[in-house]
């Protein structure tokens, strides 16, 4: 349990997907404006990112390893978490409305969101077994949401400051992303657990 | 005699300013007095650095130059940088920082009052990520330097880069207090025998402590003079000790004593004059609160567990990203109102 725990810290704050490894910039940068959106957006990524560790994971090791298909991991892993994330749209919209209302527009961008590939790829890299994949996931989620949504709640405060013209909106986004980054390099190395 | 109406001024930003830096010359004093005459050449040039940097970007922006200029918060940040990087560091480790500090994290992110990050913290952060060897690179203190370091010695090394006689910077080096503690562990030497070396004293570091009392009479007459308040450094404080507490008293062997954390490295620095830079801190008491508690917090965990030689500068500018947040829902309720605004 305590491994479990400090795994998810791990990737959550020293391995952070975003800020560290430098995967889903997009909605990083797209979904930052308000603080609400990247709330939706944080969710249904952490929903999206956790189940397809998980069927990532089950790909893998029941049908690419056994068949020695692992050069088609890529295409494979692609197709499942679009299949999975039109999926995931389809039963939201249908058994939970409400949901779908908060989450609906992020889905099917999440379906391009390199972190979800790049944090499959990753654990099939490191040959994690089914709960260390999926729990990896879930950090690596989990850590998207929360700078994204830190960002934005920075970017909110951007918005109403004096920013010289030449760097208003994106070319400071960009330089608070990176300092960002620096502020999370003070976690590099530490030992947890 | 006075006349009515009796209210209250409140203190001009340039007043404001000039008391800080003038609390910050207790320590500046002590830190000359430990390492010589390299801190007040590493101060002048920042302050030079900064200054001109600062006109510069007021100038592009289209500012009046001299009033934003006198207002002496360019100073402050050179002055908070330069005391927290090795004295005997190049000159372009310190002209670089403060380019950095001034130029990109204050000018472009709207000036005066508007940046989101602590800019002489992100400068430093910048450095020993970009320059870690010359950034970990401190000499002796002058009481147990090997070589004879006298003011032109120390001006050339940090012009020059070596000494008159050729040697490098390596005949003065000499690991502080926190290094020594961290490659003395990892050769496996007890913690009692690398505490028993002449560089520590009774609190810290055998002249870094006196250092750290000398921050500590300046955070004390700012709080005097209202510039601060307590609750940002007494939580940070407490909040390091608390933590290097619980370490401590898990395993004594391996952990130093929590006295030592709050007297080494830039503990008393970071508590009274970077926690509390009213621009970059949270202004709602609670908020306040959580972020000194967390940024002490991580601050001893990155300094005991993390790569970095300290962490106060990392802590302090990853509690910056969450000061909006703080702001936005640690709000006390109006009077006479529910929170949240409801009546």
């Amino acid at each position: 349990m305590r491994e479990y725990f400090f795994l998810i810290l791990s990737t959550v704050l020293v391995n952070n997907v975003v800020l560290v490894k430098f995967l889903g910039l997009c909605p990083f940068m797209g979904v930052s404006r308000q603080v609400s959106s990247s709330v939706g957006m944080g969710m249904a990524t952490t929903f999206v990112l956790t189940l397809a560790a998980a069927a990532a994971w089950m790909l893998e090791n029941w049908l690419l390893l056994p068949l020695g298909l692992a050069y088609l991991r890529i295409l494979a892993f692609i197709l499942v978490i679009a299949a999975l994330v039109q999926f995931v749209e389809l039963v939201i919209k249908k058994t939970s409305p409400a949901l779908y209302q908060v989450l609906g527009i992020f889905l099917p961008l999440i379906t391009t969101n390199c972190a979800v590939l790049g944090v499959a790829l990753l654990n099939a890299q490191e040959k994690a077994g089914f709960v260390r994949s999926t729990l990896s996931g879930f950090g690596a989620a989990l850590g998207f949401s929360l700078v994204l949504v830190l960002f934005a709640g920075v970017r909110e405060r951007l918005a109403v400051s004096k920013v010289p013209a030449a760097f208003a909106g994106a070319p400071i986004s960009f330089m608070t992303a990176g300092l960002l980054a620096l502020a999370f390099m003070g976690f590099a190395g530490l030992q947890l657990g | 005699m006075m006349t009515s109406p009796f209210v209250a001024q409140p203190m001009p930003l340039n007043r404001l300013m000039y008391r800080v830096i003038g609390a910050l010359l207790p320590g500046m004093a002590v830190a000359t007095w430990a390492f010589g005459i390299g801190v007040l050449v590493q101060v002048a040039l920042a302050v030079a650095v900064a200054l001109a940097t600062e006109a510069w970007c007021l100038n592009l922006r289209r500012y009046p130059v001299r009033p934003y200029l006198a207002d002496g918060s360019a100073v402050l940040t050179a002055c908070l940088l330069a005391l927290s990087i090795p004295p005997l560091a190049p000159w372009w480790l310190v002209v670089l920082g403060t380019f950095i500090a001034v130029g990109f994290v204050k000018h472009l992110f709207g000036g005066l009052g508007q940046n989101p990050f602590n800019p002489a913290m992100i400068g430093f952060a910048a450095l020993i990520v970009s320059f870690p060897a010359q950034m970990s690179r401190w000499a002796a203190p002058l009481a147990l330097a090997p070589a004879d370091l006298d003011a032109v010695a120390q001006i050339g090394l940090i012009f020059t880069g070596h000494l008159s006689s050729g040697a490098g910077f390596d005949a003065v080096a000499s690991a502080t207090p926190l290094d020594a503690i961290r490659t003395g562990l990892l050769q496996r030497i007890p913690l009692a025998d690398i505490l028993g070396t002449p560089k520590f004293g009774a609190l810290g570091g055998a002249a870094q402590q006196w250092i750290a009392l000398g921050y500590l009479l300046g955070g004390l007459f700012l709080w005097q003079q209202r510039v601060i308040q307590w609750r940002l450094p007494v939580v940070f404080l407490g909040s390091v000790f608390l933590t290097a507490t619980l370490f401590y008293w898990a395993n004594p062997a391996h952990y130093a004593s929590p006295l030592l954390h709050l007297f080494a490295g830039g503990t008393m620095l970071g508590a009274f004059f970077i926690v509390t830079d009213p621009v970059t801190s949270p202004t709602t008491p609670l908020g306040q609160i959580i972020f000194a508690g967390l940024a002490g917090v991580l601050a001893y965990l990155i300094r005991v567990l993390g790569n970095f030689p300290d962490g106060v500068a990392f802590s302090v500018i990853i509690m910056n990203i969450v000061v909006p947040f703080l702001d936005q829902y640690t709000q006390p309720a109006v009077f006479g109102r529910k929170k949240g605004g409801r009546a």
